[in-house]
């Protein structure tokens, strides 16, 4: 049995597993794909304190082997489960289950999908959650954002730049994004507003043609041809595996003060995955730190 | 890993006697190179297939040609043709899949 478990190795998770190491505590972090979580997609992080400039991949790498520096284990395994099993907490993964006393839920949130059919096939061949990863395939192409947020308005400026045509799809009237934003938008001649309208179908053969987009008012149904598809409709919290120990939002956010406690003693989450206001490298290192902060606080008092 | 550009594409992929198991990348992708050293440990415990590595910057007809639109991507070929891809970051036990397909 570990003194702590740390569900996900991005860098709220190994923020925690440095911290539970210098406590002397003996931790795992599970880890279901790679160590590093979201920020491996930015080549550049320039608001990190330190450096003007490092990629998310150097920054990942060099916390990962610090937390390893320290003498942290970590097993690539997917969490699917959380329970009580007689005196500890038992995570279950996909290759079986570990015990420890307490247990940190870093497990960040992930790109919300739109749901439609043939959705996951067109990923990478016309499909995509990020547009400064992917937007190098589009120069001179035609393409298409979803959304109405910062990111969705952000990703349409940048698109603008490259895609001979970017269409901006939103399903009401106004953004929540910053009118600033818009504003720009708006002056870019090869931006197009396809207001008060879902996508609603994909069109595609082996890659990405056409999307049929709906108008809320009226039904009617439009169809724009294109190379690719941005999907910026937010993000969803990976908490789903854990709901029957911790309260959820209605966004899936997992409810925790800034002391990182849930309402089930000993168990802890930290990162993107909490209710907050910000969520940045800075607040999910933060949050690392204060939950393993508190699990060696909760398990010394065992 | 063996690099391969769109010269050499024809007689290490498409004409290899092994299955082959082409990485697209790039150097400025975090993922990628995130999913480096699993590819080069794995390509040296697997004999039985060819690993390959694709810059989609400097290759960018073949990215076109198969249709890469995200890395990274990896693309599986046996005997000329494609079998199966997987893009985005992927964890060591799904590469190991993909491979014993
Ligand atoms: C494109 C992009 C650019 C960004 N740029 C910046 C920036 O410049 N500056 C900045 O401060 N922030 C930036 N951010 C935000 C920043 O990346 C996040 O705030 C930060 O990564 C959150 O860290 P986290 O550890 O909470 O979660 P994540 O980074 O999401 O990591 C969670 C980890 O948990 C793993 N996991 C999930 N579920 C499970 C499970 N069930 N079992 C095991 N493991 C699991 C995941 O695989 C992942 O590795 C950016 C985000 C994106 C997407």
């Amino acid at each position: 049995m570990h003194d702590i478990i740390v569900v996900g190795g991005g860098p709220a998770g190994m923020t925690a597993a440095i911290y539970a190491r210098r406590a002397s505590r003996s931790v795992l972090v599970l880890e279901a794909v790679a160590c590093g979580g979201q920020i491996l997609n930015t080549p550049d992080i320039e608001n990190y304190p330190i450096e003007a400039h490092v990629s998310g991949y150097d920054f990942t790498t060099r916390v990962e082997a610090q937390a390893r520096g320290l003498g942290a284990e970590f097993a690539f395994e997917k969490a699917v489960g959380l329970r009580r099993g007689g005196d500890a907490w038992v995570v279950e993964t996909n290759k079986g289950g570990h015990r420890a006393k307490a247990v940190i839920l870093a497990t960040g949130a992930a790109n919300r999908k739109l749901g439609l059919p043939d959705e996951d096939r067109l990923v990478g061949r016309g499909v995509s959650y990020c547009a400064t990863c992917d937007g190098n395939f589009y120069r001179n192409k035609t393409v298409a954002v979803v959304g109405g947020g910062n990111t969705a308005l952000e990703d349409a400026l940048y698109l603008a730049d490259l895609a001979e045509k970017v269409y901006l799809i939103h399903r009401r009237d106004g953004f929540r994004g910053e009118e600033t934003n818009v504003a720009r938008l708006r002056e870019r001649p090869n931006v197009e507003f396809v207001l008060n309208a879902t996508v609603s179908r994909l069109v595609a053969e082996k890659r990405l043609t056409a999307v049929e987009v709906t108008d809320v008012r009226d039904g009617s149904v439009r169809t724009i041809e294109l190379r690719g598809l941005f999907v910026a409709v937010g993000r969803i919290p990976e908490n789903q595996n854990f709901s029957s120990v911790i309260a959820l939002d209605a966004a899936g956010y997992a409810i925790a003060g800034e002391d990182c406690h849930t309402a089930a003693p000993g168990v802890f989450v930290a990162g993107d995955n909490r209710v907050k206001p910000l969520r940045q490298l800075v607040t999910a290192t933060a949050d690392g730190a204060m939950a393993a902060t508190e699990a060696v606080k909760f398990i010394n008092e065992l | 890993m063996l690099a391969v550009t769109k010269e050499t594409f024809e007689s290490e992929v498409l004409k290899s006697d092994k299955p082959v198991l082409a990485d697209f990348n790039a150097g400025w992708c975090g993922p990628c190179k995130a999913m480096k050293p699993v590819l080069e440990e794995l390509a040296a415990a697997t004999p039985g297939v060819k690993f390959v590595s694709i810059d989609i910057d400097d290759q960018d007809e073949l990215s076109d040609d198969y249709d890469v639109a995200s890395i990274p991507c990896l693309v599986l070929f046996k005997g000329g043709e494609e079998v199966k891809r997987h893009v985005g970051l992927t964890s060591r036990d799904d590469i190991v899949a993909l491979i014993s397909e």
